[in-house]
């Protein structure tokens, strides 16, 4: 079984987010990017799935610029990956979801992929449709929030979750594409003898210009922080004060007490 | 056309977020000088016409076929394509459900028409449609514009605007024909279930207790139940709360678990990371307790009581109980 993985480089969570001055990304001076979360789930899910059919290949996908990319390429190929594409894009980097599964699909159909899994969305833009814009340009069925997956045959079940505590399992036709949840498993960390391994792995690269067919069909026009917009009353000092302003509130305020 | 609002069905009821979109559909059509439609797909809708009517609308549209009898993302997103094609809506509404999330896309990749998703705000600037969603992981606010005249499916953020606000009305009823044939459904889907839901919906409770870690240890997890109960209230947690296996998954609140807007969000020693804080945000009133001045729960809460939660909660609970 041939599996790609589509893999965004993205900020560390962690990372104090501020705006850049034109508005248009953010500043990067301390910005550490890293494997989006729900990818590194994704990457894991194809790798446990190549272990259990005991053949196949895992290819890693990753567009974005070389100084990003290459970090969280290797990591992957550490992890197991057999080989990495690479699509190389320079500033301004594209924000259109659309116009980056085109860019995908362009860069991977003629690979005819079994298996695509994405991440369900990236920490950053948060858009949540790359994976299922690129299954269905490629004519592939597509399924999202996957928390566990079953291949039998040409067949692969995954059960999806719902809202309020559901779950439904579906059965998809090979080829199909998958959005990961994050949680689906217990990613691993690089072997030191995958760490050795993954520099001789292959990284092909495609240029992002040679694959952009099309216009852009949205954009990112401003990036800000949010005025906060709540007033906030801090109650303070001793418990028993705090009580009686909270009793107040909860009956007067409120109003979540019965008459 | 206008816009275009999906009505979603949930337990036999038109989505409570839905209405939230119809009530953001109604905002961007006063917005625009436009009209809205309003569209029930399924199997069997007549049990929602008389709902849909009763919203200030221009019509309902009704798409119905045997094989929507339950959701599949190929014959959803066909359909729409359809009813995108026939009636060429500027904008295709609809809430930002865990529906939606799984087959709009796929209508877009279809219909060559962009998808802003998660929207918390519209307005227009300079004569444009202007989509406010969050990035960063909600640290930081983005505009979003649509390029061209193919406007674009939108899908609104819960809590982004309130059901209860929507206009009512007396609105005309139009059935669509639609097709689809057992082929261009390539999915296989079973029966729904839950896993051990314990019958609580969060998302249906007007009062909500919930726990983090700085409640500390799990034996004191009864005195936050005692809380809940003497406030008529559903206890909740935060990840690592359930992480930890002081309080079963399906009371969790966040990014991955449930996404609620209560009357009251009464957090107690939960310090509002932001994976916590997508699922609660939307709460009417929020009162936080925390020991930590500094705590990001006080950022969004509109009380923020400073202070240890071990002295307070029992004397609340004792006051809440006399009264």
């Amino acid at each position: 079984m041939k599996i790609a993985v589509l893999i965004k480089q993205v900020p560390g969570s962690d990372s104090a987010f501020r705006a850049s001055e034109n508005e248009l990304w953010i500043e990067e001076m301390q910005i550490q990017y890293e494997m989006n979360e729900s990818d590194a789930y994704a990457l894991e899910e194809a790798l446990l799935i190549k272990e259990a059919q005991g053949s196949g290949e895992v290819v890693v996908v990753c567009m974005g610029p070389s100084a990003r990319v290459s970090k969280v390429l290797r990591e992957a190929l550490a992890k197991g990956a057999d080989r990495a594409i690479h699509i190389v894009e320079e500033d301004p980097l594209e924000t259109d979801p659309y116009q980056i599964a085109n860019i995908l699909s362009e860069s991977i159909k003629s690979e005819s992929f079994d298996l695509i899994l994405s991440g369900l969305q990236s920490v950053d833009l948060g858009m949540g449709q790359t994976g299922v814009l690129l299954g269905t340009m490629l004519g592939m069925p597509t399924a999202t929030l996957v928390i566990a997956t079953e291949i039998s045959g040409d067949k692969i079940k995954v059960k999806r979750e719902l809202e309020s505590g559901w779950f439904q399992w579906v059965g998809l036709p090979l080829p199909a594409c998958l959005s990961i949840q994050s949680g689906i498993n217990t990613p691993r960390y690089p072997s030191l003898k995958g760490i050795m391994g993954a520099k001789k792995k292959e990284i092909k690269t495609i240029n992002k210009g040679d694959v952009q067919l099309r216009d852009s069909l949205q954009m990112v026009n401003r990036i800000y922080s949010m005025q906060r917009d709540k007033k906030t009353e801090f109650i303070e000092g001793e418990p028993d004060s705090q009580v009686s302003r909270l009793m107040d509130i909860l009956r007067s305020e409120v109003k979540v007490l019965g008459a | 056309m206008g816009i275009l609002v999906i009505l979603e069905q949930k337990e036999n009821s038109i989505h409570r977020m839905s209405l939230e979109a119809v009530a953001g559909a109604q905002d961007m059509a006063d917005k625009m000088n436009m009209e809205i439609s309003a569209l029930l797909m399924g199997a069997d809708v007549s049990p929602y016409v008389e709902k849909a009517q009763g919203l200030e609308l221009k019509e309902v549209i009704v798409a119905q076929h045997e094989l929507l009898n339950e959701y599949s993302c190929d014959g959803f997103s066909e359909i729409v394509r359809q009813v995108i094609e026939k009636e060429s809506p500027n904008y295709v509404v609809m809430a930002h459900t865990y529906m939606v999330r799984d087959f709009l896309p796929r209508v877009s990749a279809l219909s060559g028409v962009p998808f802003v998703p998660d929207v918390v705000s519209f307005q227009v600037t300079d004569g444009k449609p202007v989509f406010t969603k969050q990035m960063f992981n909600s640290k930081l606010g983005s505009d979003i514009v649509v390029n061209g005249a193919q406007g674009g499916l939108i899908s609104f953020q819960s809590a982004a605007y309130q059901a209860e606000s929507v206009r009512k009305g007396d609105a005309p009823v139009r059935d669509i024909e639609i097709s689809l044939t057992p082929d261009q459904i390539r999915s296989v889907s079973e029966a729904p279930f839950q896993e051990s839901s314990g019958g609580v919906d969060l998302t249906s409770a007007e009062v909500l207790v919930s726990v983090g870690r700085g409640i500390g240890e799990e034996s004191k997890i009864p005195m936050a139940k005692a809380l809940a109960d003497a406030i008529g209230a559903e206890l909740a947690a935060s990840r690592p709360v359930v992480d930890s296996g002081w309080l079963p998954p399906f009371r969790q609140i966040g990014s991955s678990g449930q996404n609620v807007s209560p009357k009251l969000y009464f957090s107690v020693g939960i310090s509002g990371a932001i994976q916590h804080v997508v699922g609660m945000k939307g709460s009417q009133n929020i009162i936080a307790i925390n020991k930590d001045p500094e705590a990001p729960i006080f950022e969004i809460a509109d009380y923020a009581v400073v202070g240890d939660l071990h002295e307070i909660i029992p004397r609340l609970t004792e006051a809440l109980q006399e009264q």
